[in-house]
């Protein structure tokens, strides 16, 4: 009913302002792909989310930098596939040498993102935290860093976007609703919610995932039950400074000249924003939101017929659904996540 | 929160253990203490000094909350500190778990000064303990609670955890053993799969101790336990105090409750503005002047 109302109404509006258009057909025909393209978008948001979320619920803290931390992870991407002969074409490697390869430039993402994630907490926190600095100094650090990051790597690179690398020719492996899959939104799918699952099963289910809610719900009674903090809180970094390393393999290789800069800055609010929508400081919130944005940036995008709309239609949906329910749609914290 | 009237503590342990046969009282008694406390055998000679507090004073800008306390705790004795509303036994608590650092003074325990250690080192060494205002992990199970306790004497690595090394399945195993060993020995095994925050009031005070007793504490402090219990309660967390104090454990009491402090401790502290007053047996302490003069105040001719 509604859909063939909006059909018949798409003519009038598309008279409207030039800029604006409402394209209700390619809506409806790409539904299907727009779902799982937007699933694969939202798989990296959900992945980058994580890190944001976590810190949150354990420090209250937006770490802002954390969008730094995922462009660093890329740069480490980006040298090592470079270096192991990756280039603006696909190479020409069997499927073991290629997943080797990118297992090989992944790891090396996770280790760097995480090595940068662990010195931002120790050198523009930990000296804040000891000296119990007020919220809005970690706030102002955080934002801090994050330029300073970015701007020397703008300072050693450049403006402009790394060389593409392409990492291999994506292929479609099956048909759902008339939309075609491809290989590559299935790796990235899948492999982001691997990691995620582990994440979540080591939160719930081992003894420093214990310790790390401990502190997440009480701080203080955690450390007078012998749970060491700091330890706990590098452990969250650590840990999202993983996700963000890999979250740049599966970032670069749906956006190959996405290497910049600056490359981390939007995303790293998208990502966000995904965490907020989805509970902030809530491991599946950040899941849920993280896919919810990806897909719904799709849908504005295609309904309005310019990738521009993306952000504008994602974010008008996150205030929405921020209004209905202020705390996010799953709406705890870390410390409440549980088995 | 339950209200204390709510679902009755009775039950538990002491209640289960009426209706056993002697013999598999002993037995049982025997594989929980087993668990709950394994190195009681090795605790030395009882009556050594555990724990000393040297001239501990504690100032919060102007105020003075301890001046110039000392006193000792003996191995396997349960002391009771008692005074007045503001007397200062939280802060003299809160000096000995390294919650505060003394501004002057030290403690020791076991003869090593406790220093800068940081909170969980402490821990770690030896002093555990419950709050006045209950501070459960609130969405986490009874069982869970516990087993964050158990976790400060544990060794597994953090790479050990994240792939998942047989030490540390092993070592998950024990604890959840020993979780459930403490959740019966304080009488709540029942509901040991319950959220904290779903607990009845009376549980979520015994669980608290579960939880401080998992750290292997030599030394237990409970900071007013009966807050908020009903003369049967009170009964029966005594008989739970004198059983952790014969399983090998040396207990520190914070509590307003005479009744229950005269039944229960072997020693008294009195503090009264951040002095102490008076240090002695219970029966001492009833009748000595000063505690009289604090607890029920100098009548006015008396005064000085």
């Amino acid at each position: 009913m509604l859909v063939t109302h909006l059909l018949a109404r798409g003519q009038v509006l598309a008279q409207g302002p030039d800029w604006i258009s409402f394209d209700v057909g390619a809506f409806v025909d790409q539904f299907w792909s727009n779902t799982f393209d937007g699933l694969t978008y939202g798989a990296i948001y959900a992945l980058i989310a994580m890190g944001y979320t976590m810190v949150y619920g354990v420090l209250q803290l937006i770490n802002f930098a954390h969008s730094e931390v995922f462009i660093v992870g890329a740069y480490a991407l980006f040298f090592t596939l470079a270096a192991l002969g990756f280039g603006p074409s696909a190479p020409n490697l069997n499927v073991f040498a290629l997943v080797g390869d990118l297992v090989l430039a992944m790891l090396v993402a996770m280790l760097a993102a995480g090595a940068i994630a662990i010195l931002l907490e120790r050198v523009a926190y930990r000296p804040l935290r000891r000296r119990k600095a007020p919220r809005l100094a970690f706030l102002i650090t955080a934002i801090g860093a994050s330029f300073a990051i970015q701007y020397a790597i703008f300072a050693w690179r450049g403006p402009n976007p790394e060389p593409a690398l392409i990492m291999f020719r994506q292929q479609p492996v099956f048909e759902v609703f008339g939309a075609i899959i491809y290989d590559q939104q299935i790796v990235i799918f899948v492999a982001a919610l691997v990691l995620m699952v582990v994440v979540d099963q080591f939160v719930n289910r081992t003894r420093l995932g214990r310790g790390l809610r401990a502190v997440a719900q009480d701080p203080d009674t955690a450390t007078l039950m012998g749970v060491n903090r700091e330890r706990v809180i590098t452990l969250t970094f650590l840990i999202g400074g993983f996700l963000a390393g890999a979250a740049a393999l599966f970032y670069v290789m749906k956006v190959p000249a996405g290497v910049q800069y600056n490359g981390g800055f939007i995303l790293g609010i998208k990502a966000f924003a995904a965490a907020v929508l989805g509970g902030i400081g809530n491991i599946r919130g950040a899941l849920i939101g993280g896919l919810l944005l990806g897909v719904i940036g799709n849908y504005g995008q295609t309904l309005f017929g310019n990738a521009q709309w993306t952000d504008v239609v994602a974010f008008v949906v996150l205030v929405g659904i921020l209004m209905v329910r202020p705390t996010g749609l799953l709406g705890e914290s870390l410390g409440k996540a549980r088995v | 929160m339950s209200t204390p009237s709510e679902p009755p503590v009775e039950g538990g342990l002491v209640a289960e253990l009426e209706l056993m046969t002697p013999e598999q009282r002993a037995a049982h008694e025997a594989e929980v203490a087993d668990v709950v406390a394994p190195d009681r055998e090795i605790a030395v000679a009882v009556g050594d000094t555990l724990l000393s507090m040297e001239n501990v004073t504690m100032r919060f800008g102007g105020l003075v909350a301890l001046d110039d306390v000392s006193f000792d705790i003996r191995r396997g004795e349960i002391l009771g500190l008692i005074g007045p509303n503001g007397a200062g036994k939280t802060t003299c608590f809160n000096a000995l778990t390294g919650v505060y650092r003394p501004s002057s003074g030290r403690v020791l325990l076991e003869g090593a000064p406790l220093g800068r250690r940081q909170r969980f080192q402490i821990t770690q060494l030896g002093i555990a303990r419950t709050f006045q205002n209950i501070r459960l992990f609130s969405e986490m199970t009874a069982l869970e609670n516990v087993v964050v306790g158990t976790d400060a004497r544990h060794r597994t690595s953090v790479m050990g955890a994240l792939f998942r090394v047989p030490r540390h399945t092993r070592e998950e195993k024990q604890a959840i053993e020993r979780a459930m060993a403490l959740l019966e020995f304080v009488g709540i095994a029942d509901r040991a799969a319950d959220k904290a925050r779903n607990l009845p009031y009376g549980y979520q005070r015994r669980l608290e101790i579960a939880r401080a007793l998992a750290t292997e504490p030599k030394l237990l402090c409970l900071d007013e336990p009966a807050a908020g219990f009903n003369p049967a309660e009170k009964d029966n967390l005594m008989g739970l105090i004198r059983k952790i104090r014969d399983d090998g454990y040396t207990v520190l009491l914070i509590e307003h409750d005479m009744r229950l402090v005269m039944g229960v401790t072997d020693r008294i502290v009195v503090l009264e503005f951040g002095k102490k007053i008076a240090e002695g047996l219970p029966t001492e302490i009833r009748d000595d002047p000063a505690v009289v003069a604090a607890y029920l105040g100098v009548p006015d001719d008396d005064a000085p």
